[in-house]
């Protein structure tokens, strides 16, 4: 077992007072798979703005641990620079950014160096011929006009370039055609050996290419059953209700 | 400064050859003695004296424009400006007096120290006189006349005399009546017929713009079939003690000629700039302004295009910036005189910590401009919940065959595109910075290569310390 990257323990948060996320708990170690599969608004996704820092939610209890360090004081960008990678549901549009310059400068961040010019087009070029990107991509503006493949193809590859220690994949396989899937995965998987990874999907399709060491079900911000990649065929197949069944011994 | 420098330094200036005390400063404020005595000091042929003195009365008798942030224009006192300042020994001013943000800012835009002097109206910076000159050759080689204004008016008295306030009246406005009154420096260029001027125009004024003064006059005259791209200003800051700038450019596209106007200044807080800029387009010519304001207390400035010709185009890209006590009041004015022309205007503003950015446009098609189209764009973006932008926008529309399309946008920076940013590793002001950089990118991507670079690290450097 690698050493641990990520601990959730008994996480409770609120949005506007309203509690999402009731008591969650979670331990990822370096080289681990974890899935956490779950109904849409179950809490998955401000799981995974959570523990990157977003400032819209309160923890009401509870703490985060990233790779021994307690998160609570880490601002958003002090989390992306130690290591921490989201790639988005939901990517931002940032108009008239050029995706080249915009990840030039990322990396700058978080590597906390000058990348030279040409060591990083090679870095980048080859990222993206793993990724089957055109390169004209870096001309466009960042996930302006994208379609929803083309974001996630672009988070992955911003995932290649930053090398994270912790990897919270949230939604990467929705939206991507079958080859789009497969290349994607194997993105996934090249970061995969070296990292924490964190991966929410609606589909067991993905896991078919990314082997998951564990496999999670949150109901209303909790993990109610965890399992091996068999829980997610078992969703695939019966869906979430069984889980609902009032637990009786 | 060696005798070298002073020959150089002196050569383009207005001819006054005092090499030992060449300060030349008048009292504060304004009087028809004060018009006549610039007038003298430059040995100007009578017509421009008699013009100058009849701008001034015009000046005097004309009340302060009624719109616009009339509480800030009513607190220009003219009484308590300088209205002819020059000095041939460049270190006059002290280069410890300019104040520490500015040198500052100077350093962060990686601008060297001998140009930051320079700049800094300290002293003069040889390697771009060199370059100057260079250039000069080249564009004499092609017949261009690209002189400053004083000179233009020594050496080409009948060209000035033909086109000088045929733009811009001197009764246009009245500040176009001051500036015509007082005005010191300045381009004047001269395109002769068919010849285009391939490289921006550019690396004299880059460096010159500083000792231009208060009431530059710029005139260009693009003969038929001619290009030319001229940039002006600098995004360094503008260091003026004296507080009132107000310049007019005449710009004169003849028939298929194409005159772009590129300018992105930066003036310190106190400044106000009050700026009358009209070109003129004749039968399929094209007029292009391509104009940033940043700082300053109040800016008042409406790149305006009068196409005259038929077919004739105008497009006018403008990006204000306002930070907290600033006013950019900037918009702009097309006046469609003939059938099937055309125009494109996108105004983009960002406004920040209080600061108010209004978008006031004109647009005019006359009776008989049959088939003319023109779009227009306007988008606002506000940085917090204080700062404020407004549209005034004017439609004068004679015929009914014209196609008008015109879209406007108020938008502010949103809390996803910030958490997505910052997830990237970039602090929340590099965030800014990036949104802020992308959001005037329509407007960047026009300028020069190294205008760019400098108004990126501006903005990003004007994001900086100011988020709580
Ligand atoms: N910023 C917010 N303001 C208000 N409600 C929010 C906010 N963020 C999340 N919620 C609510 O919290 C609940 C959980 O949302 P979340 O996005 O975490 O769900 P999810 O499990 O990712 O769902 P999906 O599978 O649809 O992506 C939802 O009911 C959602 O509406
Ligand atoms: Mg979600």
């Amino acid at each position: 077992m690698g050493e641990e990257i990520l601990r959730v323990e008994n996480l409770h948060v609120s949005v506007e007072g309203t509690p999402i996320l009731n008591g969650m708990n979670l331990v990822i170690h370096r080289g681990e798979i974890h899935v956490i599969m779950g109904r849409n608004g179950a809490g998955k996704s401000t799981l995974a703005s959570v523990v990157m820092g977003h400032p819209a939610y309160e923890i009401t209890q509870g703490s985060i641990h990233y790779m021994g360090t307690d998160l609570q004081e880490m601002d958003v960008f002090e989390r992306a620079r130690a290591g921490m990678f989201l790639s988005f549901q939901y990517p931002a549009v940032i108009p008239g950014v050029k995706v080249g310059t915009f990840l030039k400068k990322s990396v700058q961040a978080v590597r906390n160096e000058e990348v030279k010019g040409r060591e990083f087009r090679k870095e980048l070029n080859e990222a993206m011929a793993s990724l089957e990107m055109q390169k004209s991509v870096t001309n466009r503006y960042v996930n302006d006009g994208f379609s929803g493949g083309e974001k996630k193809r672009l988070e992955i590859l911003q995932m290649l370039l930053l090398k994270p220690h912790l990897a919270l994949l949230d939604e990467t396989d929705s939206g991507l055609d079958i080859d789009a899937l497969r290349i994607v995965s194997r993105g996934i998987n090249a970061i995969a050996p070296n990292a924490g990874c964190l991966i929410i999907t609606h589909y067991q399709r993905l896991l078919d290419h990314v082997k998951p060491h564990f496999v999670h079900v949150m109901i209303d911000g909790a993990i109610v059953q965890s399992g091996g990649p068999e829980l997610a065929h078992k969703l695939e197949s019966e869906g979430y209700e069984w889980l609902d069944a009032p637990k009786e011994a | 400064m060696s005798d070298d420098a002073r020959e150089a330094v002196g050569d383009y200036q207005y001819g006054f050859h005092d090499p030992e005390n060449a300060t030349i400063r008048f009292d504060k404020g304004l009087s028809e003695q004060v018009v006549r005595d610039i007038s003298e000091l430059k040995n100007e042929p009578e017509w421009m004296t008699e013009l100058r003195v009849k701008a001034y009365h015009h000046f005097m008798e004309r009340e302060m424009p009624d719109w616009g942030n009339c509480g800030q224009l009513n607190g220009i006192d003219f009484d308590n400006v300088t209205y002819f300042l020059r000095s041939s020994n460049a270190t006059e001013r002290n280069w410890d007096d300019v104040p520490e943000d500015i040198k500052n800012t100077f350093d962060r835009l990686g601008i060297p120290e001998a140009e930051q002097k320079w700049l800094g109206g300290v002293t003069a910076q040889y390697e771009s006189e060199a370059v100057y000159h260079s250039i000069r050759e080249d564009l004499e080689a092609q017949g261009v006349l690209f002189l400053d204004m004083d000179s233009g008016l020594r050496e080409h008295p009948e060209i000035v005399k033909k086109y000088f306030g045929t733009v811009v009246p001197h009764s246009d406005n009245k500040f176009s009546a001051l500036n015509t009154a007082v005005w010191s420096g300045g381009s004047f260029i001269y395109v002769p017929k068919g010849v285009h001027v391939e490289m921006p125009v550019q690396a004299y004024f880059r460096i010159n713009a500083k000792n231009m003064g208060q009431f530059e006059r710029t005139l260009i005259i693009a003969d038929e079939g001619s290009s030319i791209h001229y940039v002006e200003g600098c995004t360094a800051p503008t260091y003026s003690t004296d507080s009132l700038h107000s310049a007019v450019v005449e710009l004169i596209a003849m028939k298929d000629a194409k005159i772009r106007y590129s300018t992105i200044q930066n003036w310190s807080a106190n400044v106000y700039n009050l700026v009358t800029k009209r070109g003129v387009a004749h039968e399929g010519a094209t007029v292009e302004w391509v104009d940033g304001n940043i700082g300053s207390k109040l800016t008042m400035k409406y790149p305006a295009v009068l196409l005259k010709g038929e077919g004739a185009h105008a497009e006018i890209i403008s990006v204000a910036y306002a930070g907290a006590g600033q006013h950019q009041d900037a918009g702009a004015k097309v006046h469609h005189l003939a059938p099937n022309t055309t125009s494109n205007i996108l105004s983009k503003s960002i406004s920040k910590n209080g600061g108010r950015s209004s978008y006031r446009g004109m647009l005019q098609v006359t009776p008989k401009a049959h088939g003319c189209r023109s779009k227009i764009v306007c988008d606002a973006l506000l940085l917090d919940s204080e700062s404020r932008s407004d549209t005034y926008p004017t439609m004068e529309v004679g015929n009914s065959t014209a196609d008008l399309e015109h879209e406007a946008s108020v938008s502010k920076v949103s809390g996803d595109q910030l958490f997505y940013l910052m997830s990237r590793g970039f602090t929340e002001e590099e965030a800014m910075g990036l949104i802020v950089n992308g959001f005037f990118e329509p407007f960047t991507r026009e300028l020069p290569m190294e205008y760019a670079v400098e108004l990126n690290k501006l903005l990003e450097l004007e994001m900086e310390g100011s988020i709580g």
